[in-house]
């Protein structure tokens, strides 16, 4: 018999279903891994026990009345950033640590309403800023898998939803909430070897959600299955008119799109995503995606998207840009963190100075710094207008084809230690991510592969706006092609 | 002769600029769904948007955005169907977000322009610049505690109209009348309640002075002046401030300056040096501000009459004078009650009564046409009651200051106190032949040539009838039986 944290997302709503398991035996089952293992993986921030078996309780009534939802009793993590009611909500930072919001954010809202149960509060870097979940004031976030021989090396899960993916690859949760700005659900679901979309900018609700860059930041889900995924986000997504930029759009059964095949479609192989320097077993896993995709049927086509080049630094302006204005709010008066000082301007220093890590730092130093008079129109108006040329590039792209097959990192999970004390480099782990958040689209990575010592590699499928559904369909074949069945070393039920 | 100011070294010609904040009128807040209403408890009026709590998002209220287009055609203004809302950053205790959402480089409302009256009767137009949307803040309440500042956020989010002119005015009166003419234009459209001592209406005031010909010198902005009196006051001192200095020699520094109210004199807040680098940018929570043009067309179909408008017709439909429909107009609610009076009426009569007696009626009681005892409705059956003859002129100024008094209906004080205007001439015949018995000498006066003994013969008549006799019948008769 299967394990109950060893069951997909799927596969545990047919088992409840069939009453082969409780709700409460699911959770039960998943609280007892984050006992177990989150304090080595550190992958929650708050675990909520009681809340979560209440919930699943309530599942369980639901259930025997016959009045199941999508995810009646499903165990879940919430990354740490959605506000949840009544759960203190840190965006991993030390100037919300104490914060719980009296609301709950539209996401999050959407799936309790769908019946789901919250496991807790998934770790993440501070304010979702980085790429190793290692900025959290929470303490880094460990990668549940280890590079071959060497047990004891800390590999980062990525970021900056390293604690949704670890908690989903360690089976922790059936699945997790995340957010992406520049590839926060792809990166680390392709580092833990589970799957996450980012959908178009505008499918899922950013009320309730800590902001870090408004015009980027977009909800998803990250999962061990494309199908789980589509679950998820088929709850996550929907309307909003609390959030101006939330796109009145019907949310399409993106399950039933993962089995459709690929016969017919054109998937496009941009040209500049073949960079100078990219570690042969990524290129390698690139040509394997591609083969597989031919084989079902599926045309390839050479494209070019000229202006990639320029879309880390343009994100990298944007970015910044927004959080510094985003993060203002954060200054001890009215919640969170207060450092009282000699007069309003000092209370404000050393609040945020105590509040806010390094990374947060820097970043709201870079946005205040291009949005400053004379600054302005070098810098972030010049990466608007690029910005434009980047989806641009998209919008010609998708004349010829329905979805656009890249690696979804440059490289394997690394160490804790590696690539620490240079955050650009730290900064080119988006470079095949953040085009899809300049320009809106979806994203999708999914684990095809392993690197020589074993860790798991990602391929990302893009697709055209508000067509996660052909997305899925490419995602859901790459999956069944790369039979992906490698486990974490470190994992519940092990 | 245009205005100037006269200095050491000669006269000295003013150049002013306005940008009003007018606090829009609607239920809700610019982007929240928080109440409005002055005068509440402190942070009673604060959603969790307007509080800048994490992952809240601001949306239009499309009322708002309505009010802004409303006064825009009121202003006779372009309105932009393509507008954009942008940050504005700066930190500060009662600014929740550490921004303020407002609309810096593509308002909702372009070029418009307002004719303002001066006291010698002329006119003169003044340009709009610009109309633009905008969140208020919070307050901070520095007395209320020894070392601590408190925060009020009622006002936190609340929407603001600025109302930027070109700098057309060039005395302290146009300015006034500027002033004058844009709130009296905002409270006919019902897009600002005008109130000033609340803070609906608050001015900042760009100052410069020049010698004749001169192109602009460098000017001073005089913040949060909140009458249109202290408005006047504060371009003359910040005038003559400016002259002293360049006068002295020295030259005068682009800052922000407050109107003592008290001393009458400005003083500097901040200089240019310290001035905020706002670092604003689109707002990326929000959208562009698109309009429909068929939305636009129907707002302003259903636009109130404006003020000019309203006196030009009262001129040429009714015939009144200028001073009078100017005066008729100044308020809506004075010309509502106006045409309530005159509706099938003589306009003219409806004018001398409501601008004559029945203004001196609300001013010695202390009403004001709010709340006035007179409704507009119990005015015009006193002229009704003028009209048919029941009561005289004189009697009817009576009636009209009992019915301040009472509230009643003319009608009934008639009633009551029996002030019904005699038309039975068989009864008038009787007085006057008493009156001609009781002063035959005066008769036989009249009669051999004395004619201006008539207005005696009138006086005895009306007061041995205590002034009910129809006057006109009075006169008839009186005529009839002094001739013999």
């Amino acid at each position: 018999m299967t394990a109950p944290t060893d069951f997909t997302l799927a596969g545990a709503r047919a088992a409840l279903a069939r009453r082969e398991i409780s709700a409460a035996e699911l959770t039960r089952a998943h609280l007892a891994a984050i006992e177990a293992l989150n304090p080595r993986l550190n992958a929650y921030i708050s675990a909520t026990p009681e809340l979560a078996l209440a919930q699943a309780e309530a599942a369980d009534a639901a259930l025997a009345r016959g009045e199941g939802r999508a995810l009646t009793g499903i165990p879940l993590a919430i990354k740490d950033l959605f506000c949840t009611a009544g759960t203190r909500t840190t965006a991993g930072s030390r100037i919300l640590g104490n914060f719980v919001p009296p609301y709950e954010s539209t996401v999050s809202g959407n799936l309790l309403r769908d019946g789901a149960v919250f496991l807790g509060k998934a770790n993440l870097d501070e304010f979702a800023m980085g790429s190793s979940n290692t900025t959290s004031a929470f303490g880094p976030v460990e990668n549940p898998w280890k590079r071959e021989g060497e047990a004891e090396t800390f590999l980062v899960p990525g970021g900056s939803s390293g604690g949704s993916a670890a908690a989903v690859a360690a089976r922790l949760a059936l699945g997790a909430t995340a957010t992406d700005t520049g590839g926060s659900i792809r990166q680390p679901a392709a580092f833990c070897g589970i799957a996450g979309i980012k959908p178009t900018y505008g499918r899922c609700s950013r009320f309730g959600i800590v902001a870090f860059a408004s015009s980027l930041d977009q909800a998803g889900p990250v999962a061990r299955t494309v199908e789980d995924c589509a679950i998820l986000l088929g709850s996550m997504a929907g309307f909003d008119p609390k959030d101006s930029t939330s796109a009145d759009i019907a949310v399409p059964d993106f399950a039933a799109a993962c089995a459709r095949g690929v016969k017919g479609l054109r998937i496009g192989i941009p040209r500049e995503y073949r960079l100078d320097g990219l570690p042969a077993e990524i290129a390698a896993l690139w040509e394997q995606g591609m083969a597989w995709l031919k084989a079902e049927g599926a045309e390839l086509v050479e494209i070019s998207l000229p202006h990639t080049k320029y879309a880390l630094p343009t994100y990298y302006i944007v970015a910044p840009a927004e959080a510094s204005s985003n993060l203002a709010r954060y200054d001890g008066v009215r919640f969170g963190l207060r450092e009282n000082g000699e007069d309003l301007k000092d209370l404000y220093e050393r609040t945020r100075a105590a509040g806010f890590g390094e990374e947060v730092r820097r970043r709201i130093l870079i946005g205040t710094y291009v949005l400053s008079a004379g600054y302005y129109d070098a810098y972030y108006l010049k990466a608007q207008q690029v910005r434009a040329l980047i989806k641009r590039d998209f919008d010609q792209a998708w004349e010829k084809v329905d979805a656009i097959l890249t690696p979804a990192t440059p490289s394997a999970a690394f160490g804790r230690d590696e690539k620490q004390d240079d955050p650009v480099a730290m900064y080119l782990n988006d470079v095949f991510t953040v085009t899809a958040n300049l320009a809106g689209i979806p994203g999708l990575a999914v684990p095809a592969g392993q690197d020589v010592k074993g860790l798991p590699l990602g391929l990302q499928v893009l697709g055209k706006p508000f067509d996660e559904e052909t997305v899925f369909a490419v995602g859901g074949a790459i999956e069944r092609a790369a039979g992906f069945t490698a486990l974490p070393a470190l994992r519940a039920a092990a | 002769m245009s205005y100037t100011i006269e200095g050491e070294t000669g006269p000295w010609e003013l150049v002013i600029g306005l940008e009003v904040h007018a606090q829009v009128t609607s239920q809700a807040k610019l982007f929240s769904g928080a109440a409005t209403e002055f005068g509440a408890e402190p942070n009673a009026q604060v959603s969790f948007i307007d509080a800048g709590f994490p992952g809240m998002l601001p949306v239009i209220n499309r009322e708002c955005v309505a009010q802004a287009v409303r006064t825009g055609l009121g202003l006779k203004a372009q309105v932009n169907l393509w507008s954009r809302f942008d940050r504005k950053n700066y930190f500060y205790a009662d600014l929740p977000q550490g921004y303020q959402i407002s609309q810096y480089q593509h308002p909702v409302i372009g070029q418009g322009e307002i004719e303002i009256e001066l006291a010698d009767g002329t006119t003169k137009m003044v340009g709009i610049t610009r109309l633009h949307l905008e969140q208020d803040a919070g307050k901070s309440l520095h007395d209320q505690h020894p070392s601590k500042s408190y925060i009020d956020l009622n006002r936190s989010g609340v929407a603001l109209m600025e109302i930027v002119s070109e700098p057309d005015m060039r005395s302290p009166e146009e300015a006034g009348a500027y002033l004058t003419k844009l709130r009296q234009i905002l409270r006919y459209l019902g897009t600002c309640d005008g109130n000033m001592e609340q803070g609906s209406l608050r001015a900042d005031v760009n100052v410069s002075v020049r010698k004749a010909g001169e192109g602009f010198r460098t000017r001073c902005e005089v913040k949060n002046v909140n009458s249109i009196r202290f408005v006047m006051q504060a371009v003359e001192a910040e005038a003559r401030r400016q002259i002293e200095v360049w006068e002295s020699g020295g030259v005068v520094e682009q800052e922000t300056r407050l109107f003592d109210t008290t001393r009458g004199v400005t003083r500097s807040m901040r200089s240019k040096e310290d001035a905020h680098d706002y670092r604003y940018f689109p707002d990326p929570d929000l959208p562009p501000l698109v309009l429909e043009q068929t939305w636009v067309d129907e707002l302003e179909a259903a636009l109130p009459e404006l003020p000019d408008a309203r006196r030009a017709r009262y001129v040429g439909e009714f015939g009144l004078t200028p001073y009078d429909a100017h005066v008729l107009t100044l308020e809506k609610e004075t010309a509502a009650f106006y045409e309530a009076v005159a509706k099938g009426r003589d306009p003219k009569m409806a004018a001398n009564w409501v601008t004559g007696d029945f203004f001196a009626g609300l001013n010695r009681t202390g009403h004001s046409i709010g709340d006035s005892p007179v409704s507009a409705g119990n005015l015009g059956s006193l002229l009704d009651l003028i009209k048919d003859g029941t009561l005289s002129g004189k009697l009817a100024k009576e009636v009209l200051e009992a019915m301040f008094e009472t509230g009643k209906p003319p009608s009934a004080i008639v009633e009551e106190r029996g002030l019904k205007q005699v038309t039975d001439t068989g009864a008038i015949e009787a007085v006057i032949d008493d009156v001609m018995a009781r002063n035959a000498d005066k008769v036989a006066e009249f009669r051999s040539g004395k004619e201006k003994l008539f207005g005696f013969f009138v006086g005895q008549t009306m007061k041995a009838m205590q002034g009910k006799g129809n006057p006109a019948l009075v006169n008839d008769l009186l005529k009839q039986k002094l001739a013999g």
